[in-house]
């Protein structure tokens, strides 16, 4: 269990059956019933474009973002890969709906103790030395699962034998600092609805530039604001000495400041 | 104890009244049907009236941590009539805003969770933190205050001897958590629109709060006057002005500069909603207040001081709401307007606010300290008589 997990979902197996959801539903407790978009009760669904369909789910990022801005530590990064969440930890912020990179977590809007709701890559079944669900349920094999550098060498393998049927590019290999989730796709990412503006920096790397400034803000600026008010204090001292000299120049030196 | 230096606003109690009964109720729907039952926020708009609420309130409350800078620590001591005004507004901006987001949050029954579970890497956490620690640190400058007024002398005392670490360690939390508030963004590069959205979101939210919070300060004292007290003398007032222009000048200097080599300006080319909504924020709240203050004739005329900061608060409400919400907004597919409960509980907890700020002004020592208690005043050249100063020993309050 010590390797990472990962999932590669090739794109030109994806018949469109919907099984993966199915499956989801299944091993998560909810409500039946095909969904086209993610929502509470789907924590994957299928995206249409043209004759293509695109598996949308949390992509458990290597340094993920809802992880970082999270304030109580809520959602974690766990060793075998899933972006697991607690919800007695959660103050519900949404700073992690605001933040995702992917529109991933949904929001328990209508409940008075609401909590987010997502992907879980099948945290238990993986201890448990299963595939996830959907992965399991997949019968084309367009989702494999498997240790995350295997999968990268065999979705490279068949970009290799077959260079002519796909794009040249492993989404998710070093996309926001690298996900859990390969897509191998036969046209380009960003006609399938990927955010190609997005980079391979973690962002997390984004807050962390403004964040590490702190320790300096609270050395530094206090150094400097105590030596702002020494200097001040003292001249203010000075100059009541001086003018107190000049009424009385008798006075003896002992107040000298 | 009857103060003469309030505004007379009629129909001020019954208006207030109103809006806090009207936000109690508000609440009571919000915490028994939920959030997005009485909300207009969704998975696509997680934050909205409220998150700008809070940035406004903590900007304007920025009077606190610059008046106590410029008096205390620069030793701009002629200012030291403001100084408890500008506590009083910060102590009251912060607690608001700490009940505001309280109500936001979904879970207001973790509320405490920061203070136990740290994550180090939040932006959120770094906030929590600050407004927590700042806030203690108002309530331990504005406890003098009250202690004055119940004649209870020895903890002034002790406070007094803290109090020039406190001071720093107050101006240094409001530096870090007004910028950070422009932090919470700089996650946000795909969604917030290139207008608002730049890695230098912290300074600009830090020189802004500059400028609004001596604003609000301004604006104070401008009022106390209108009501017969007038806390600082017309060149004063102007001395403030001059910073308020500096901090303007330097803000627009390193907004359009940094929209330049971010290649922005070109969102500014055509009449977009974003255009639209950004030319009304920096012209509104920058340029034209920056052009007013240049004028020797609007720093020292009252009306004009009036009008110029009135600008600023407003263009900085601009400006905050613009970064919060319409630089959200993917227009015209996906806009948030807040419901009318989220709209009511913002207009009741002003209404605290502003009831707070007057209730407390009538019945504590805001304008003149009683005791000589933490900070003895010299050299005050208000051209107002210097107040009574009463010791500890003859100290019998009832008697003035």
């Amino acid at each position: 269990m010590s390797q990472k997990k990962a999932m590669l979902i090739d794109l030109t197996l994806c018949v469109g059956c919907n099984a993966c959801q199915g499956a989801c539903k299944e091993e998560n407790r909810l409500p039946p019933g095909e969904e086209k978009y993610l929502s509470l009760t789907a924590y994957t669904a299928l995206d249409k474009y043209n004759d293509l369909y695109v598996r949308r789910m949390c992509q458990h990022c290597d340094v993920p973002t809802c992880v970082s801005v999270c304030p109580v530590g809520a959602l974690s990064k766990t060793e075998a890969g899933p972006v697991a969440y607690d919800a007695e930890k959660c103050i519900g912020c949404r700073y992690c709906l605001q933040a995702c990179p992917f529109h991933v977590p949904k929001y328990e809007w209508s409940s008075t103790k609401p909590r987010i709701q997502k992907c879980k890559f099948c945290a238990s079944r993986l201890a448990r030395g299963l595939q996830p669900a959907c992965a399991e349920a997949c019968p084309t094999g367009a989702t494999q699962f498997g240790d995350r550098e295997e999968l990268l060498v065999e979705a490279a393998r068949r970009i290799n034998a077959e260079p002519a049927k796909f794009v040249h590019r492993i989404y998710g290999k070093d996309d926001v600092g690298g996900t859990s989730m390969f897509y191998l796709s036969p046209v380009p990412f960003e006609q399938l609805g990927f955010d190609s503006r997005m980079g391979k920096t973690p962002m997390p790397m984004l807050t962390m530039s403004a964040l590490s400034k702190v320790p300096n803000v609270l050395s530094v600026g206090g150094v400097l604001l105590g030596g702002v008010w020494w200097i001040t204090n003292r001249r203010a001292k000075v100059q009541a000495f001086e003018a107190s000299q000049k009424k009385d120049p008798t006075r003896p030196p002992e107040d000298k400041p | 104890m009857k103060i003469p230096g309030l505004p007379r606003i009629t129909g001020w109690h019954p208006i207030a009244t109103t809006l806090i009964l009207a936000g109690a109720m508000a609440a009571f729907a919000r915490f028994n049907y939920g959030l997005g039952a009485t909300t207009n926020l969704s998975d696509e708009f997680p934050w909205g009236l409220w998150i700008g609420f809070d940035f406004l309130g903590i900007g304007l409350a920025a009077s606190g941590f610059t008046i106590v800078a410029a008096v205390n620590l620069f030793h701009a001591k002629e200012y030291e009539p403001i100084v408890r005004p500008a506590i009083l507004t910060a102590f009251i901006g912060y607690l608001l805003v700490v009940l505001v987001l309280i109500i936001d949050l979904g879970r207001p029954d973790h509320f405490w969770h920061p203070l136990v579970m740290w994550n180090p890497h939040s932006v959120m956490c770094e906030i929590s933190w600050c407004l927590m620690l700042y806030t203690t640190v108002l309530s331990l400058e504005f406890a003098p205050i009250v202690l004055e007024k119940l004649n209870i002398v020895s903890p002034i005392k002790w406070i007094h001897a803290i109090s020039l670490p406190l001071m720093i360690f107050g101006v240094l939390l409001s530096t870090l958590h007004q910028s950070s508030f422009g932090s919470l963004y700089l996650i946000v590069p795909n969604r917030l629109h290139a207008l608002w959205y730049t890695p230098l979101l912290p300074v600009l939210f830090f020189i802004s709060c500059i400028a609004s919070g001596i604003s609000m300060v301004i604006l104070e004292s401008l009022i106390f006057a209108r009501g017969g007290r007038d806390l600082l003398p017309t060149p004063l007032r102007a001395n403030l002005a001059k910073i308020i222009a500096v901090a303007l000048a330097v803000y627009v200097v390193v907004r359009v500069q940094d929209l330049l080599t971010r290649g922005a300006l070109r969102e500014l080319t055509a009449l977009t909603y974003y255009s639209l909504a950004f030319y009304a924020e920096l012209l509104i709240g920058f340029v034209i207040p920056f052009a007013m203050l240049l004028m020797e004739r609007v720093r020292t005329s009252r009306r004009g001081l009036y009008a110029a900061t009135l600008l600023v608060v407003v263009g900085f409400a601009f400006n905050r709401m613009n970064t919060a919400i319409t630089g959200l907004e993917h227009y015209p597919a996906q806009t948030y307007f807040p419901s009318l409960i989220e709209v009511f509980i913002t207009l009741g907890i002003t209404a605290i606010g502003f009831s707070a700020f007057s209730f407390i002004v009538k019945h504590l020592p805001i304008f003149e300290p009683m005791v000589a208690g933490p900070r003895p005043r010299k050299e005050v050249v208000t051209g107002r008589p210097e107040p009574i100063f009463i010791s500890r020993e003859g100290g019998d309050l009832e008697s003035r």
